[in-house]
């Protein structure tokens, strides 16, 4: 079930918004306050994912703020990873998440808690980061601490069984540069230790079984109870000879489980007068598996951990995506100093290398497949965004 | 499936409680003799809202979720960095 797999992630990211807000803030002045409407559709795979966030930003003083945000998201379809076709997925998530940020001379100080809900999963997360310039405001350094308890379960039928609880710990450290007066560039780190029940319970590893009609069975995934991860991410943009920007980032990723990622991305940004901004981008990915990743097992229990989750597969995807900013309020309306809309739509295409379809290929399809030689499984998806952002 | 058990975990967290602890030293110690060579008034084009990181922090996390459910990768995506000291 794709829920389940966004579950796994949905705290990072909201603590990654949290960073993000203290990112978008240049040390020593907060932001304008600002209230935000969001909504987001994922098409692909199966699945549907439409998502509705509200957010405020306001300042109570010149140096302290408060942000509000709460974002819904609801699941729906059959993803490749519900076998059986009667088992469509519906599901809602509910998380709100608070802010404070301090100023104070040239150091933003940002403490931020969220609450994840949903039927069979909950989610708590506290973070703190620091922002300091430096060496004449050319360097901009920033801490973050990450703190993370959720408890996992599984929805039989509508009766839930708590599984365990998980735990993460996570720091960011980045780094960044005003090189010249055209270019500036950054370092991002990121480590992250997880802890206690880390497989998604709704979806299985496939061992070969002459007694059954398919050729194969399907059973519980186990998991390592501890993951540990590392990332790398360098960006630098650069302000072209006419008014446009281009950016270009890498990103390396490794972690215990034997996974490495290479996260390539390419962005063009294009303004026309001060009312239109056009961006264009790319962004390729690719990874290997995780060691105890398998398309199908030998056997039952044939090592002590064994995964099928197509997150661990070894695959690549790629996306193109344009946004489009307009503002259409750029001299201001009663309270508000400016307002923008935004239309922004991505298409990906992902491609697995070792995860096989197993849902519409097998013994009975025509022609027949015998277990392990179905062919590999890929999909298109589509992300719609369209926002508002109004600041005052 | 090239190990039957995961690799056991690096210990990067005293790094990284090094790294902070590194950080907050350079903060105490007042790095303001280094002279900026990109003077204050040389920054309007940094300051410019397409040399932004990030202008829309909701989307850019809402992508990185897309994203995140979907790959092994996560994290370092642009929550650390900052701003361009243009003020």
């Amino acid at each position: 079930m794709d829920a389940a797999a966004i579950r796994r992630s949905v705290r990072r990211v909201a603590v990654l918004a949290a960073l993000l807000l203290v990112r978008a803030t240049t040390a020593g002045v907060l932001p304008d306050d600002r209230a935000d409407l969001f909504y987001s559709k994922y098409s692909g795979g199966g699945m549907d994912i439409t998502g509705e966030s509200v957010l405020v930003r306001k300042k109570i003083t010149e140096n302290l703020a408060v942000e509000a945000n709460y974002f819904v998201d609801k699941v729906s379809g059959a993803s490749i990873d519900v076998l059986s076709q009667a088992s469509q997925i519906k599901d809602t998530r509910k998380q709100k998440s608070g802010t404070l940020e301090y100023v104070h001379d040239k150091t933003t100080y940002s403490l931020s808690y969220i609450n994840s809900v949903e039927n069979d999963y909950k989610s708590n997360t506290t973070s703190f980061s620091l922002k300091q310039d430096m060496f004449g405001d050319l360097t901009t350094l920033t801490l973050g601490y990450t703190h993370t308890n959720d408890g996992v379960g599984e929805n039989n039928g509508g009766a839930i069984a708590w599984l365990g609880h998980a735990q993460s710990v996570g720091y960011d450290v980045g780094l960044s540069q005003i090189l010249s007066k055209n270019l500036i560039a950054g370092v991002n780190v990121n480590v992250i230790t997880d802890n206690g029940y880390l497989a998604n319970p709704y979806r299985s590893y496939r061992y070969l079984d002459s007694g059954n009609a398919k050729g194969y069975s399907l059973a519980s995934q186990i998991y390592p109870d501890t993951r540990t991860s590392t990332a790398v991410q360098t960006e630098a943009k650069y302000y072209l000879p006419y008014r446009a920007a281009i950016t270009g980032s890498y990103r390396y990723f490794s972690d215990t489980w034997g996974i490495v990622g290479n996260t390539y991305e390419l962005d063009y940004t294009h303004p026309i007068s001060n009312i239109w901004i056009l961006e264009g981008s790319v962004r390729f990915y690719k990874q290997n598996n995780a060691n105890f990743y398998s398309d199908l097992y030998q056997f039952a229990g044939q090592y002590n951990f064994m995964a099928r989750d197509r997150n661990l597969a070894a695959g690549q995807n790629t996306t193109i995506a344009a946004k489009v900013t307009y503002a259409f309020l750029p001299d201001g309306w009663k309270m508000f100093k400016r307002a923008t809309a935004t239309f922004d739509v991505s298409r990906i295409a992902y491609k697995y290398t070792d995860f096989r379809n197993i849902k519409y290929y097998g013994i009975s399809s025509n022609p027949s497949y015998q277990p392990g030689t179905e062919p590999l499984y890929s999909f298109d998806a589509t992300v719609y965004q369209i926002y508002m952002s109004m600041f005052f | 499936m090239n190990n039957l058990r995961p690799a056991p975990p690096i210990r990067l967290a005293p790094l990284f409680r090094w790294a902070l602890l590194a950080g907050g030293l350079l903060l105490v110690s007042g790095c303001g003799n280094i002279q900026p060579w990109v003077k204050p008034y040389e920054r309007d084009r940094l300051a410019d809202p397409i040399m932004a990181w990030e202008r829309d922090s909701v989307s850019a996390a809402y992508l990185d979720h897309v994203r995140e459910v979907r790959e092994g990768s996560r994290g370092a995506t642009g929550g650390a960095g900052g701003g361009c000291g243009c003020n």
